[in-house]
């Protein structure tokens, strides 16, 4: 077990430096950089404008600032943002934990809802509601999350029923702790929806395909032929075994989760790492998007091997061992 | 659509010989007849998207960045049947709307006018007298530009990003990939390790960042081009996987060994005899993969780092969207989006079809 965690620990590393040294390159390419719009301005003394490319690093060659970057960020500096003139890693830090919030919440609205439904149609293959929840999966894939987001905002601004875009209300700050956390799921209920059903639709199918081949096999036939009845064996026999792919999904599912709670968040006006990213991007703050992509590769990278580890204890079948190399 | 179906399946070799003797049009025929309504309809909307990509100038009815100042914000405007005695002034008609509230953009319409709309006159599908009488089917925008018209020209952005995107994307998959699982060794090795690196990241993260590469000032057409090419070189790695896993395999297959022991080189039997084994596959992970293009494309211009004013594309005609105040009174600004979901959504249908009709085995 600690090998095998020693193990994926370590092939994690050459992973995010080589992500990192592409996205440096990448953000090197891009013409100017931060300090363009203030050698503009003629009322800055170029003096000041010398001071601050040395501050920042700017002068210096390509290579040499990665290196120190990557020093840094082996003391967890990872630098301080252009733009904000504060700490990436404390811009960051609460961020991302919305982006974490966000995207757990709708992956267990995803499953919750996935999981029965995809049981419930499979048991009942080619029946009507097999066919019309099939039919709504295959139209649920197909809704862009960014125009489904719309559609809910448009929606709560005709009702008011839900607050339109957002983290938190505009008297977050004087409100109690119960309130606050009122507020904050209030805020979560349409992006949980938003990022949910794209997932969910696609779960579904996996989880109907799943349960309609295992229940041909032999085991199954099995359990049946023993008398047990058939709710023991479809929730004791083929659920179980059916769960298998999700857990090994679920580390993929969070790529999925991140790329679209960027999206969400931007549309949305939520705060979380997406729409950092985003801002860095437009205002080429170099460090603070090299530190949102650090963080969402970790995150990523983490979520993969929390699967790993999970698929292990659900399923005895797979051990630690054939697992390193992959 | 049905010509990679009667080259490539080996299952489809009854249809290619029905083909072959009845012609082309007979076996598209049995294809449709064959297909499912979900099938037909996406296959309809496609068709109709390229035609408005292909033929913008002739489908929009007007210039996509004329500015109707004295409409900002119209909504969709009402379409009437002329009673038969009207019929040699159009067939249908419109009423004009007149901006009364400037500020709130509130509009009246003057039931006593018409807009008589004319088809196939000025070398339009369908138009007004003149421009300065429009019909917006769809509404305008804030500047007065007709959003039908944006749509139609939209199309043609939207619609070739997918194909482009994947032609480039597949084309690298598929010689990497069948490259990488033919030959072996430390190039498998190095590729492998590299495309690894590439499906590690946090893509649309990365999409973002690369996004801001693309200058300022670049014409629509290089913008296109940067577009493109940033999302072909994030998904081919995925790709190429699984291609080297099928090439892999197929390389101790006794026709790939009998192919070599008869003296094919290395390149020749790559590309006559591994490369077709694994086409079936492509073709459907080809087409399920275009939504994916559509989407990435649409999201950037989005958010005001793709396609930019005024070139429009589905993606960046919805921008105005994030304008809260937008949204609640001209809602009709998410039309674009009702194309791009047909758009993703017919390529989901016709992909999962060719995968039950190229690739039985695979069925699920």
């Amino acid at each position: 077990m600690t090998r095998f965690l020693l193990k994926r620990i370590l092939n994690m590393i050459p992973l995010i430096v080589g992500i990192t040294f592409i996205s440096f390159l990448v953000m090197s390419l891009v013409p100017g950089d931060f300090l363009s719009n203030l050698r503009m301005n003629p009322s800055i003394p170029p003096a000041v404008i010398r001071q601050m490319e040395a501050q920042f690093g700017l002068d210096q060659p390509l290579m040499l600032r990665y290196a120190k970057w990557l020093w840094a960020v082996l003391h967890l500096n990872l630098g301080i943002s252009l733009a904000y003139r504060v700490s990436v890693l404390s811009l960051i830090g609460s961020r991302a934990l919305n982006t974490v919030i966000l995207s757990l919440s709708s992956m267990i609205f995803a499953w919750a809802l996935a999981i029965p439904i995809g049981v419930i149609v499979a048991t009942r293959q080619n029946s009507i509601w097999d066919r019309v929840l099939s039919f709504l999966a295959f139209f649920g894939m197909s809704v862009p999350n960014f125009f489904f987001a719309f559609l809910l905002m448009y929606f709560a601004l005709r009702t008011g029923w839900f607050p339109v875009g957002g983290t938190f209300s505009v008297d977050y700050a004087s409100l109690d702790t119960m309130s606050r956390i009122a507020d904050r799921i209030n805020h979560l209920i349409l992006p949980v929806i938003v990022l949910g059903t794209a997932g969910m639709a696609s779960l579904m199918r996996l989880m109907r395909s799943q349960i309609l081949e295992i229940k041909n096999s032999e085991f199954v036939r099995t359990a049946r032929a023993k008398g047990l009845s058939e709710r023991v064996v479809i929730y004791k026999h083929v659920l179980r075994n059916a769960l298998n792919p999700f857990v090994t999904m679920a580390g993929y599912a969070l790529a999925d989760l991140l790329g679209g709670a960027a999206l969400v968040e931007a549309v949305m006006n939520l705060q979380g790492l997406g729409l950092l990213l985003l801002d860095a991007v437009r205002s080429l703050d170099v460090y603070l998007v090299m530190g949102s992509v650090l963080m969402g590769t970790v995150l990523l990278l983490l979520g993969n091997l929390l699967a790993d580890i999970a698929l292990v204890a659900v399923d005895p079948r797979v051990d630690f061992s054939s697992m390193g190399s992959r | 659509m049905s010509a990679p179906v009667v080259t490539v399946g080996t299952a489809q070799f009854a249809a290619h010989a029905a083909a072959a003797s009845n012609g082309y049009r007979a076996a598209l025929a049995r294809e449709w007849r064959r297909a499912s309504w979900p099938v037909r309809f996406s296959t309809i909307c496609l068709v109709l998207f390229y035609l408005m990509a292909a033929a913008s100038p002739v489908i929009a009815p007007y210039d996509p960045t004329l500015q109707h100042r004295e409409l900002p914000d119209c909504p969709p405007m009402s379409l009437h049947l002329s009673a038969p005695s009207d019929w040699h002034d159009g067939f249908f008609y419109s009423h004009p709307l007149t901006l009364t509230d400037p500020i709130a953009r509130t509009y009246t319409e003057s039931r006593a006018r018409r807009t008589y709309i004319h088809l196939f006159s000025r070398g339009h599908l369908f138009t007004t007298a003149s421009s300065d009488a429009p019909y917006f089917m769809m509404g305008s925008d804030g500047l007065g530009r007709d959003l039908f018209s944006r749509i139609v020209y939209g199309a043609r952005v939207s619609m070739t990003v997918g194909l482009v995107g994947v032609l480039i994307s597949f084309s690298l998959g598929i010689t990497i990939g069948a490259f990488s699982g033919y030959v072996g060794g430390l190039p498998d090795n190095l590729i492998m390790r590299w495309s690894e690196i590439e499906m590690s990241l946090p893509s649309f993260y990365f999409l973002l960042a690369l996004a801001a590469v693309i200058p300022a000032g670049l014409s629509a057409v290089e913008t296109f081009v940067m577009i493109v090419a940033i999302m072909s070189f994030i998904s081919w790695a995925g790709f190429a996987r699984v291609i080297r896993g099928m090439a892999a395999s197929v390389r101790s297959r006794p026709y790939v060994e009998a192919a070599a022991a008869l003296g094919g080189s290395r390149m020749r039997v790559l590309v006559r005899h591994v490369i077709p084994s694994v086409l079936g596959y492509a073709v459907v992970a080809a087409t399920l993969s275009v939504p994916g293009f559509i989407l990435g494309e649409s999201a950037l211009s989005l958010l005001g780092l793709g396609i930019q004013e005024p070139a429009s594309s589905w993606g960046n005609l919805l921008a105005q969207a994030q304008d809260v105040q937008v949204l609640a009174h001209y809602p009709w600004i998410l039309i674009p989006g009702v194309f791009i979901f047909l758009a993703v959504m017919s390529f989901n249908f016709l992909g999962d079809h060719l995968r039950d009709r190229l690739d039985p085995g695979n069925a699920g």
